[in-house]
């Protein structure tokens, strides 16, 4: 328990002991599964301290305007408010912060460019004084003309969102309106085309998706006596957030000390900054600590969405089903703001072509900078778009040649050796057919499935549920198939590395090995697998997890399928560094007594160093005695490069992952109302390090496919204001919209990764969405060629 | 305002309180419970679902006042509910890790629980199902747990810990009956 003028409920070490035993490729039970079923896990909405005030932030009600005049007046005289900012209360000479391109202002200065932009921030001793006291700012807006997609963006007159970019994206894009652009050129696309027997075009539109973590932005603020500030926050990197946040606040990093609070999901929404600098200014402007809770209309304000995207495709192929050529052109919504718009570009553009070999292609895709909500990082990351599209052209190519469309992909599908069209070769297991086969070939679910429950209709398993629409009339039933690729860890000449810190002690008469990184733990499970690896490679059973901090270096973002990979990666590396050192000490103590010190090839495990033919030459307590052994290190993968900013070649992605999926849907084709029955999924893992948690995560990214497919999208009105910022009218898939979802897990191994492993957690979500929407299209013959999907296009003539 | 009620079998009583505060905030800010969440704050997620006298109900959309002189069970308090209520059948061994509430065990033994954000309000909805329907079918776990929004495990695990939770009380009850 902190003392009485401490925050309480902070993060604690997490230790695991005999109960939980399981090392790499076991499934032992989550270090911190007992704290979160008990109710005592501390998120960060959960912090709270004793003389704590409430931060409350006032947003633009336009999506784009002039800011005439600002009155805190009124606010600032109601009681119990301690401060009112705004932008000319900000402190230090950077007002801005951003990922990569720093445009973003901490609070508004003189324009809003987004429906939501905070504008100013209140302090008051209760969340619903705050609130009021923020409606009593009185903010004079005018507004002025919207830039709501590529025409509006691109006219002549158009708004500029940033005059004056000095990016380094600005000097090579066509328009300051476009954040960045990336052609890919390969081959020769106009004398393919001449060889092609069929060309298939299609024009395909995705929706804007919200990430949908289910705890709200959230966070702590204490000011410290040495002026700076100890932040208790949920994050995905925590490292990235302190190179955005101690700048505006005008401290060195070394005062802004950061605490990983517990994460209620991220899913790429909270790679962006949200209310960190509000409640750090806060704080030390009232020199008290400061909690800031979004509410759930508030979060759909408070982070960036999944870019909608407009995608233009044309594919050709032979007679004989072999694909000639591939054109097509991406265009993202980035919204108002950069965030990871360049990336997501670069993203889209590589993987444009899908899982596929096609050696002639031409492919463009660039960001708009408009006045919708700004877009950036979710779960696939440009990869999702160009994956609904693709495999929109796959179906529509092998209708147009009679073939069957798992048999026609199948016969274009990559493999290990093949070819990307940025010229990277895949140098690792790309099982894209073989996924394919094994989705085809589970067993399909029993017709008429909602007749099995005591031989009348269970609506519950038919479309429309209990709202009781049918009893199976005008009811049809779909199948269909996709594939998808997704690079994983940092791309594009990124400096990627991870940080860990590894003691070995005696605890109790027993070896304990207690790890330390700054790995957001988001609810992936990446906690679990570094006690697994800290027990293989120590050979201990006992691990203890201390709190994610900025203590320690950076482990880089939990996102990009990554942390497994290289956090992981981190922690077997150091975990080695360690095992060294013990070795070591366990030569100069013990080396004289057995000659196989010197000779043998050594191990730890049980407990013991141990000879690689089984004979025990100490305990580790007796070689560590009370001295325990420590290592750090930062640890990287291979590097890549940029691609080239008019051909698009170059070795961009570390690693490819893959996944498979085949959609059994049910459409009520009167009504327009979907049941998906089953969502079948294989993946190939390189190695599954934890068996139940990556079938976890391949069924939670595949229900997010599912969303996509059939029913999340955030509308924008023709003024780019939300019009669905509630969990009320933005659905996600309750338990009764998913359906089961048998997963077969391949494990190929890619041997230049830790473990052979393969980053796991987007892949899922690319293919899931295009499958569902094959299914539909084969239940109801419709075209379909944008999601979300929703009962009147199923429905229109 | 004062409000007092019990919950999880103590008596709580909280001072100042605004009246438009809510059970949830009420729980979470003042009496040091905040197992329930705050997912969505307009009851369409089910992250705050406690017991108000037996019933399920989203602790946003109770305001603290009408809770006055009645009885909630948290998540804090499932496990001394669950052993209370089971308690004569499931003395001794049958009774497990006393620590925990079977549902509570099943979901982690079951991989249920990833960031754990939905976890406390599922835990109470669906110890609630068996309660009421010890063996429930895959359709009524469905249908009992549709209020409570999951983003990260796709249902899947969750659907395996209630099976497994209710095939375990089936076992005990076996064992002891």
């Amino acid at each position: 328990m902190a003392s009485p003028t401490g925050p309480t409920r902070t993060p604690a070490k997490l230790h695991q002991g005999a109960d939980a035993e399981g090392g790499v490729g076991d499934s032992p039970l989550r270090p911190d599964g007992t704290l979160k079923v008990t109710g005592e896990f501390a998120y960060s909405s959960d912090m709270w301290h004793e003389d704590m005030l409430w931060g409350c932030t006032l947003r633009s009600p336009y999506a784009h305007a002039e800011i005439v005049s600002i009155d805190t007046s009124e606010a600032l005289e109601q009681a119990g408010v301690y401060a009112v900012l705004t932008y000319d209360d900000l402190p230090a000479e950077v007002k801005k912060y951003g990922l990569e391109i720093r445009d973003t202002p901490a609070l508004a200065h003189g324009r809003v460019r987004h429906h939501g932009e905070p504008v100013a921030l209140v302090a008051a001793d209760h969340p619903e004084t705050a609130r009021r006291a923020a409606a009593r700012i009185k903010v004079e807006y005018k507004e002025l003309p919207v830039v709501h997609d590529e025409a509006s963006a691109l006219a002549e007159d158009a708004p500029l969102l940033h005059p004056g970019r000095d990016d380094h994206h600005a000097p090579h894009v066509p328009h300051p309106n476009i954040v960045h652009r990336q052609p890919i050129v390969r081959g020769d696309v106009a004398s393919a085309a001449e060889r092609a027997d069929v060309i298939v075009t299609g024009e395909y539109e995705v929706g804007m998706q919200d990430q949908a973590f289910l705890g709200p932005e959230s966070g702590l603020a204490v000011p410290a006596e040495d002026g700076g500030v100890d932040l208790y926050i949920a994050t995905q990197w925590l490292h990235s957030d302190l190179r955005q946040i101690a700048p505006v606040l005008g401290l060195p990093e070394e005062k802004v000390r950061m605490t990983l609070s517990g994460v209620g999901g991220a899913f790429g929404g909270r790679e962006d900054l949200s209310m960190q600098i509000h409640a750090c200014l806060l704080a030390l402007r009232t020199g008290k600590p400061v909690k800031i809770v979004y509410n759930r209309f508030e979060s759909f304000f408070g982070h960036v969405h999944r870019h909608p995207a407009k995608l233009w495709y044309e594919h050709g192929a032979t007679r004989d089903g072999k694909l000639t050529h591939m054109k097509c052109r991406i265009v993202l919504d980035g919204g108002a703001y950069a965030s990871a718009s360049p990336a997501v570009v670069g993203n889209a553009s590589s993987h444009a072509a899908g899982p596929y070999e096609i050696d002639n292609v031409e492919i463009e895709a660039l960001a708009l900078y408009t006045n919708n909500p700004p877009c950036g990082a979710m779960r696939g990351f440009g990869a999702v778009q160009a994956c609904f599209a693709y495999e929109a052209q796959m179906d529509k190519l092998a209708a147009e040649l009679g073939m069957d469309p798992v048999e026609f992909r199948q016969r274009n599908a990559m493999s290990q050796g093949s070819v990307m069209p940025t010229g990277q070769t895949v140098d690792a297991p790309a099982p894209v057919a073989e996924l394919l086969r094994r989705v085809k070939s589970m067993p399909l679910p029993m017709e008429k499935q909602w007749e099995n429950v005591g031989g009348r209709a269970d609506v519950r398993a038919l479309p429309g549920g209990l709202s009781n629409t049918t009893h199976g009339e005008g009811v049809v039933r779909g199948v269909g198939y996709a594939v998808g690729i997704k690079n994983v860890c940092f791309s594009e000449g990124f400096d990627d590395y991870s940080t860990a810190r590894v003691r070995l002690e005696v605890v109790g008469g027993e070896p304990v090995a207690v790890v330390h990184t700054a790995m957001a733990e988001v609810g992936q499970g990446g906690i679990t697998v570094h006690s697994q690896i800290a027990r293989t490679e120590l050979g201990v059973t006992r691990v203890t997890i201390l709190p994610a901090d900025t203590q320690v270096g950076s482990a880089g973002s939990t996102s990009a399928s990554r942390q497994t990979y290289m956090t992981g990666g981190a922690v077997k590396h150091v975990c080695e560094l360690v095992r060294e050192q013990v070795l070591r000490r366990g030569r100069e103590k013990f080396g004289t007594y057995h000659p196989a010190w010197a000779t043998a090839e050594l191990l730890l495990e049980g407990g013991k160093v141990v000879t690689d033919g089984g004979e025990v030459l100490a305990s580790l307590v007796d070689v560590l005695g009370d001295e325990p052994v420590e290592a750090e290190d930062e640890w990287r993968h291979r590097p890549t490069v940029p691609f080239d900013l008019e051909t698009g070649q170059g070795f961009g992605h570390v690693q490819y992952s893959f996944a498979a999926h085949r959609a059994v849907v049910e459409v009520d084709t009167e009504l327009g109302l979907v049941k998906v029955i089953e969502l079948a999924c294989a993946q190939d893992v390189g190695k599954a390090m934890n068996p139940q948690a990556v079938v976890g995560q391949i069924q939670g990214g595949t229900t997010q496919g599912l969303g996509l497919a059939v029913m999340e999208e955030i509308l924008v009105d023709p003024k780019a204001k939300v019009r669905n910022p509630s969990f009320t009218d933005y659905l996600i898939p309750t338990i009764l919209d998913t359906p089961t979802i048998p997963v077969d897990v391949l494990e190929l191994a890619d041997e230049h990764a830790p473990y052979g492993l393969r980053g796991a957690g987007e892949a899922p979500t690319l293919s899931s969405t295009p499958a569902v929407m094959a299914a539909i299209r084969a239940a109801t013959g419709k075209a379909l060629p944008r999601v979300p999907v929703r009962p009147e296009h199923i429905v229109e003539a | 305002m004062r409000v007092t009620f019990t919950v999880n079998g103590r008596r709580h009583e909280a001072d100042d309180v605004w009246e438009g505060e809510s059970l949830l905030y009420v729980l979470r800010e003042r009496m040091g419970l905040p197992g329930s969440k705050n997912a969505c704050e307009q009851g369409e997620c089910g992250s705050c679902t406690v017991r108000l006298d037996g019933e399920p109900v989203c602790a946003c959309l109770v305001a603290a006042g009408q809770a006055e002189g009645r009885e909630v069970v948290t998540v804090e308090g499932l496990a001394d509910y669950a052993r209370q209520r089971d308690g004569g059948e499931r003395d001794g061994e049958a009774a497990g890790d006393a620590a925990l509430a079977p549902v509570q065990q099943a979901f982690i033994d079951a991989g249920a629980v990833q960031c754990g954000f939905c976890t406390p309000g599922l835990l109470v909805a669906a110890d609630e199902l068996i309660e009421r329907n010890p063996q429930p079918t895959d359709a009524d776990i469905r249908e009992a747990l549709s209020g409570n929004l999951c983003r990260c495990t796709g249902y899947e695990k969750i659907m395996d810990a209630v099976r497994l939770a209710a095939a375990r009380a089936d076992q005990s009850t076996q064992e002891v009956g």
